[in-house]
């Protein structure tokens, strides 16, 4: 099967500190990968290299065999690449429904001088894409006056407007109370349902990566230390004594 | 009725034809203050522009006496006389002014920006006032132009310069409007909150102000022709950091939410430097601080804010 996206041979150092060490990885369209590894490990490292935000000091990057590795967030992000982040990235004192109407506006190509930013067509999507998320009933408040979880919840929405080909998600339930992690993730899981979409997701949580990742990619010092199911991956000797810290 | 007058065009118009037949009934030199007010208020418009994109420009002077100088010299040496084709060409040369530096200035936010288009201005201002054949620091006078190709009569001057300011910046304060609430100026809105997310969801944030700085830039021109026609004279003051300095006033005084609000922003100022200047005439800049401060103490969000609050209570009431 032709990969979606490919990774080949990235590296990547920030001074003597190596955050990607010949990473190399193809991920299949459709497929739900977490990727873990403990803090520094080169995950965030990773995301930030595939939507642009870092260039690798060697190695390339191919999203559906064009190569990607010199564009950067903005021209991916065109490609069908979408993120959400740890510190969820909103405008906070916009409401809720304006910053539906912000991401509608930035995917829409040539942003329009003159034409209403309000239109019915792009509030009838918004809503919609809000009721999915269960935030219908925030879309009149502001931003700064809502809750972590509501946050997080609304910054992937906000990724998934224009209907990505990936949607790399950093961290989505961190900063989230264990009672709310799982809710939050079936509220995505079935956000997600009707898209055609490859999730990538960085997760501290071996629980929610059980649950909701097909494939896992563990880190360690900026490599790829394994890499298949779950239930292969979160056995491996190597990934339970670097990664997860639960070997005996 | 109200309905109607709720679109942004409409309540435009409508405003426009009252402004119109009040200055029918004003005295001279209330319409020279209120012209004045018009031409000064759509610069500011321009730096409230920038404002909702997270800018401030304290460099408005540059396209202030690009545009100005622009209309002077093409009345002077090309004898080009109509106003409404001068209007534009001075926001049309301004606006050219501004495009070189466009690409880099979207670059930089904050104080670096504001610094940028500090200094641009007053290079401006260094060569104007070294410049001879302009007049050097004196500057040099315009003759009165005329309007769709018939002289203007002495006694309706004031009023025909009146009415072309409350035309231009009147239609220009509803295409303004309509920027401010296209999915463009929803994206300025959202760039001054969070650049990052604006670049992550595929809109290019420097194109934006880069954008936004030529149609402010074009907006300053139309202001400063506006006022050398109203003045019929122009100095390198024009382009000086204090004339920069008053147009920045206006646009906090006003804040970054009503239109409508920096044309009364703009109309207090010269009311306020006009009466100061009468009765404390060594000490009216400390007048106009003083009223900066309260207005920034009980208003941070500007003048425009009342209203827009107002409204908002009243939508939430519905």
């Amino acid at each position: 099967m032709t990969p979606i996206l490919s990774a080949r041979g990235l590296n990547k150092r920030f001074g003597a500190v190596v955050a990607a060490d010949h990473v190399s990885i193809d991920i299949v369209a459709g497929e739900h990968v977490s990727l873990i590894g403990s803090n520094g490990a080169g995950k965030t490292t990773f995301v930030n290299m595939i939507t642009g935000y870092l260039k690798p000091d060697r190695g390339e990057i191919f999203l559906e065999g064009r190569d990607v590795t010199a564009l950067g967030p903005r021209q991916i992000t065109q490609l069908g690449v979408a993120r959400s982040f740890q510190i969820p990235q909103l405008c906070a004192e916009m409401s809720v429904l304006d910053n539906m109407l912000v991401a509608a506006a930035c995917g829409d190509g040539a942003l329009s001088f003159w034409r209403p930013a309000h239109t019915r067509d792009k509030l009838d999507r918004a809503a919609a894409l809000l009721e999915r998320f269960g935030l219908h009933l925030h879309s009149r408040r502001r931003v700064a006056e809502l809750p972590g979880g509501v946050r997080k919840l609304l910054d992937i929405a906000m990724a998934l407007t224009h209907r990505p080909k990936i949607l790399l998600l950093d961290e989505p339930t961190s900063g989230v109370s264990a009672d709310e992690k799982f809710p939050m993730m079936d509220t995505v899981t079935a956000a997600l349902g009707s898209e055609d979409v490859t999730v990538l997701f960085v997760e501290h949580d071996m629980d929610i990566v059980t649950r909701y990742a097909s494939r896992v990619v563990a880190f360690y010092s900026g490599r790829i230390l394994a890499d298949g199911a779950p239930d292969q991956v979160l056995v491996d000797e190597e990934v339970k004594r670097y990664v997860t810290g639960s070997a005996h | 009725m109200k309905r109607l007058l709720a679109h942004p065009v409409w309540a435009g118009v409508a405003g426009m034809a009252l402004l119109l037949a009040l200055g029918a009934a004003l005295p001279r030199w209330l319409l020279f203050l209120c012209t004045m007010s018009a031409a000064n208020g759509i610069v500011s418009l321009g730096i409230v522009l920038l404002m909702r994109g997270g800018v401030v420009s304290f460099g408005q002077g540059l396209v202030f006496a690009g545009g100005g100088y622009a209309v002077a010299l093409m009345a002077n040496k090309l004898g080009v006389t109509d106003a409404l084709l001068l209007t534009f060409a001075g926001g049309v040369v301004a606006a050219l002014m501004a495009l070189p530096f466009a690409a880099l200035l979207a670059r930089y936010r904050g104080i670096f920006f504001s610094m940028l288009t500090l200094a641009l201005s007053m290079v401006l201002y260094g060569v104007l006032v070294k410049t001879e054949s302009l007049g050097g620091s004196d500057g040099f006078n315009m003759s009165r132009p005329t309007i769709l190709g018939m002289r203007i009569a002495d006694a309706w001057s004031g009023y025909v310069l009146y009415a072309l300011a409350v035309v231009v910046s009147g239609v220009l304060a509803i295409l303004a409007r309509i920027y401010f609430e296209s999915a463009r100026g929803l994206v300025s809105l959202a760039i001054r909150e969070n650049e990052l997310r604006v670049e992550y969801l595929g809109a290019s944030t420097s194109r934006v102000m880069a954008a936004n700085f030529v149609i402010a830039a074009f907006m300053g021109g139309v202001g400063g022709a506006l006022a050398i026609m109203a003045l019929g004279h122009i100095e390198p003051q024009f382009s000086y950091w204090t004339t920069s300095g008053e147009f920045v006033f206006v646009s906090i005084l006003a804040g970054h939410y009503s239109v409508f609000a920096v044309f009364v922003a703009s109309f207090i100022l010269e009311l306020v430097r006009s009466f100061s200047s009468a009765y404390f005439p060594n000490t009216w800049q400390m007048v106009l601080g003083i009223f900066l401060l309260i207005v920034i103490r009980f208003l941070p969000r500007g003048i425009g804010s009342v209203w827009v609050g107002w409204q908002a209570r009243k939508e939430g009431r519905s």
